[in-house]
């Protein structure tokens, strides 16, 4: 809202409660943005997205979360489940390729569950994110392949064992760090086991809506 | 403190919810249940049901025409897999309904032992929630829950998981009451915002066009809704499951949307410049083809859920809250005006349709009886006071087409699931959900197939269930799809009948067959003077088409009213 606005439409004009003057608060949003937003989707099509999802520590309700996805025919890249900082309160981060729109319906048909808190998504720029991996290298072909070793030093990764057969290299970053170390190992010959956890991250937000909202429904619950 | 056991708590917090009626169905797992249940006669009504579907049917039937949770309770296995059905529709049509199926004992749990199935994982995805009871000190918390999440917000079906051993241990029980869970908010706060913009928006609007849905019924909202039509002058249509939210006879109610619905709202969907949903939520069946659907309009969608807002149809506005207070808060800001050359313009289309389609449907002179005349002749016989029950198909679609309405809940029909079988064991609830009201079942000969096993509980209750039989001898919805959209082949669509009349007087129901149109009227006359249930079937065209019809798929705006093969 600019000031030009308040200025053309003078007085507050009783409809909306701040200038007046703006379409967006006084007709809903017009048909042109609602064209722009399909036309989009058309085009932006499928990305990664992560969902943050909050709720009750109950049994049962990964497998509805889960089926949401299933039944909208999104297949779930990563998932990771753990208690959250607040009390009582468990941590969703899913990843799955999909478009926007899918994206904002998973959301609102998660969060219809009775005992999820909070559902929402994020692209990777709105999120500090971080995965680890284990790999198990052979030690012969690391101690014949000099190149083994500075794979390892050039991606920042941990010598965290090794005996005669085996060593077992640890790496924390964001996905494409690990993939990047795992292709160069593997292409070297070298990789026994490989495993990569699901993703974590946090909000770059500056406000934590989760605590927010959980104020707001206490308030509701000593109004009742 | 006494103790007492879990199904005895059951009992009494089932009696704590203000439950006065079951629909159920007694075996192994639940046997400490029902044994409870034998000391509680006298306030737990139990209606034994001839199988399990019945029950939740019957349940559905009964919170449908009363407003309160029905109520159905079975055994485990095979009578938890048998309330499937029965939980999927209601959780579709958002009927409030609470199911209490035994369990096998938790020690047994997981072991496949015998009628053992996984009835939360089963039901987890078609109920709003579904609850394994394991311990007797969970059932006063549980049936609390159970019912306030059933019967608030967005109702739906809610299914308790109860396990053997915790019917049979003993607890010291307490009443609890539920009215607040953290994570669920039923009665989201209106946003002044949005009720402005909504109030501006049809302020503006030239041609409004209103879609009422069952939302309006399951909020309590039909006064609001009229104050709202009529203070702006709107004209309306409703869905199926709306279609007593409003009197068929208002002045602004201009009938039925979607694919069987009426001409005129279907047409001035793609007329008119601001469409205003109230708790409906633009299924398929409603909205033809989502590509050419209201693309020239504005759109203000009103609803309880959330999860509904451009689901479908991508809206301009959409208005988050109960319809009781949101209709309310905007009517406050609406302009008084009148619309009276957009509602005319609704005319040319209702005598169109009334020309080619209605009048040859409720008076024809010759031939054999058409579904569109009895139902008439039946809604009229009852004042258009009387409950409409239907099962699934043609007698369905002509029912909710040709039966009029004065009276609020008076639909009870199978809207998102279509499920064939669920007329009889539904009328059955609605007769003890609404005692005082005439009840009318128009099903076909093959849904009525489906639940026949219920004439037994008809029998057994006395429930005055007016069966209306809509006998063509064929499974007809499917056999006019056929004739329209599969080059006239009648897959196994014709059907072999039994003598009905002679099944009803074995379950002691009196019957009576119609042929002819000249003894419609005083058959019909004795149905209904006839204390208790009755059967009457009308041997209808064999094949006869429900009409208009907006072929799948096609625009909403493009009905067929006449087929000509």
């Amino acid at each position: 809202m600019t000031s030009t606005d308040q200025q053309k439409g003078g007085a507050l004009c009783g409809v909306c409660t701040e200038c007046g003057k703006c379409d967006r608060l006084l007709n809903g949003r017009s048909n042109e943005a609602i064209k722009k937003e399909e036309k989009m989707e058309q085009d932006n099509s499928v990305r990664l997205y992560t969902f943050i999802i909050y709720s009750e520590n109950v049994p049962g309700l990964l497998s509805q979360i889960t089926a949401v996805f299933t039944r909208r025919q999104v297949n779930i890249e990563s998932l990771n489940v753990c208690a959250s900082s607040t009390p009582g309160a468990h941590k969703y981060t899913i990843t799955a390729n999909c478009d926007r729109t899918m994206a904002l319906m998973l959301t609102k048909q998660i969060e219809k569950k009775i005992d999820v808190l909070q559902a929402n998504f994020f692209t990777d720029d709105e999120i500090f994110i971080n995965e680890t991996c284990l790999l198990k290298i052979s030690t012969p072909v690391m101690l014949e392949n000099k190149n083994v070793c500075r794979m390892v030093r050039l991606h920042n990764a941990h010598i965290v064992e090794v005996n005669s057969i085996y060593a077992t290299v640890e790496k924390t970053g964001i996905t494409s760090d690990i993939l990047s170390l795992y292709n160069s190992l593997k292409s070297i010959g070298c990789v026994l086991q490989f495993v990569r956890s699901g993703r974590i991250c946090i909000t770059k937000d500056f406000t934590e809506h989760l605590d927010e909202y959980l104020a707001d429904r206490e308030k509701k619950r000593n109004g009742k | 403190m006494e103790k007492i056991t879990g199904a005895e708590a059951l009992m009494r917090a089932l009696e704590n919810e203000g439950v006065d009626i079951l629909f159920g169905y007694p075996g192994g797992s639940i046997m400490p249940t029902y044994d409870a249940l034998y000391d509680h006669k006298k306030t737990l009504n139990h209606i034994l049901v001839r199988h399990e579907q019945g029950a939740v049917h019957a349940a559905q039937g009964y919170a449908r025409v009363s407003g309160k949770v029905g109520c159905a309770i079975v055994t485990s296995g095979p009578g938890a897999t048998n309330t499937v059905t029965g939980i999927a529709d209601a959780m579709i049509d958002s009927t409030p309904m609470v199911v209490i199926a035994g369990q096998v004992g938790v020690a047994m749990l997981g072991t496949d032992a015998f009628q053992e199935v996984d009835v939360v994982g089963i039901t987890s995805p078609i109920t709003k929630w579904s609850y394994q009871i394991r311990r007797a000190e969970d059932v006063a918390w549980a049936v609390a829950r159970a019912f306030y999440i059933a019967k608030s917000g967005r109702p739906g079906p809610v299914v308790l998981d109860f396990a053997k051993n915790a019917q049979t241990s003993l607890v010291e029980y307490e009443p609890v009451k539920a009215d607040f869970i953290r994570s669920y908010e039923p009665d989201p706060d209106l946003n002044e915002d949005e009720i402005r913009q909504a109030a501006r928006m049809i302020n503006e609007s030239v041609k409004p066009f209103v879609l009422v849905g069952q939302g309006v019924e399951l909020g309590n909202a039909r006064e609001e809704l009229k104050e709202f039509l009529e203070k702006a002058d709107m004209p309306c249509g409703t869905t199926f499951l709306g279609l007593s939210a409003i009197e068929s006879d208002h002045r602004l109610n201009k009938g039925i949307l979607g694919m069987h619905g009426n001409l005129g709202p279907n047409v001035m969907t793609n007329k008119c410049d601001l469409l205003i949903a109230v708790g409906m939520r633009f299924d398929d069946r409603v909205t033809g083809n989502l590509a050419t659907y209201a693309k020239q309009a504005k759109i203000i969608h009103f609803d309880i859920d959330r999860s509904e807002f451009n689901k479908n149809v991508k809206v301009n506005l959409s208005v988050h809250g109960n319809c009781k207070k949101s209709l309310a808060a905007v009517t406050k800001l609406l302009d008084k005006a009148t619309h009276t050359a957009w509602i005319e313009g609704f005319k040319p289309y209702e005598e169109k349709e009334y020309q080619k389609v209605i009048d040859k449907a409720l008076n024809p002179t010759e031939g054999p009886l058409l579904m569109g005349e009895v139902v008439r002749k039946v809604s009229e016989a009852t004042k258009n006071a009387g409950i409409m029950v239907t099962d699934v198909g043609q007698n369905q679609l002509f029912a909710c087409r040709y039966f009029k309405f004065t009276q609020p809940r008076s639909v009870v029909t199978s809207g998102g699931l279509g499920t064939m079988g669920f007329g009889i064991p539904a009328a059955i609830g609605a007769t003890f959900g609404a005692p005082d009201r005439t009840v009318c079942l128009f099903v076909g000969d093959g849904g009525l197939q489906m639940t026949l096993q219920e004439f037994g509980t008809i029998m057994e209750q006395g429930a005055p269930v007016k069966i209306i039989l809509l006998n063509n001898n064929y499974l007809g919805n499917v056999r006019q799809w056929q004739e329209m959209f599969f080059s006239h082949r009648y897959s196994f669509t014709p059907m072999l009948n039994p003598d009905y009349e002679l099944i009803a007087k074995g379950y002691n129901i009196p019957a009576k067959t119609v042929v002819e149109r000249k003894d419609l009227d005083a058959a019909i006359a004795e149905m209904l003077s006839t204390p208790g249930p009755y059967l009457l079937q009308c041997a209808i065209k064999e094949e006869d088409n429900v009409m208009p019809m907006v072929p799948p798929g096609a625009n909403i705006d493009e009905m067929i009213l006449e087929y000509k093969p």
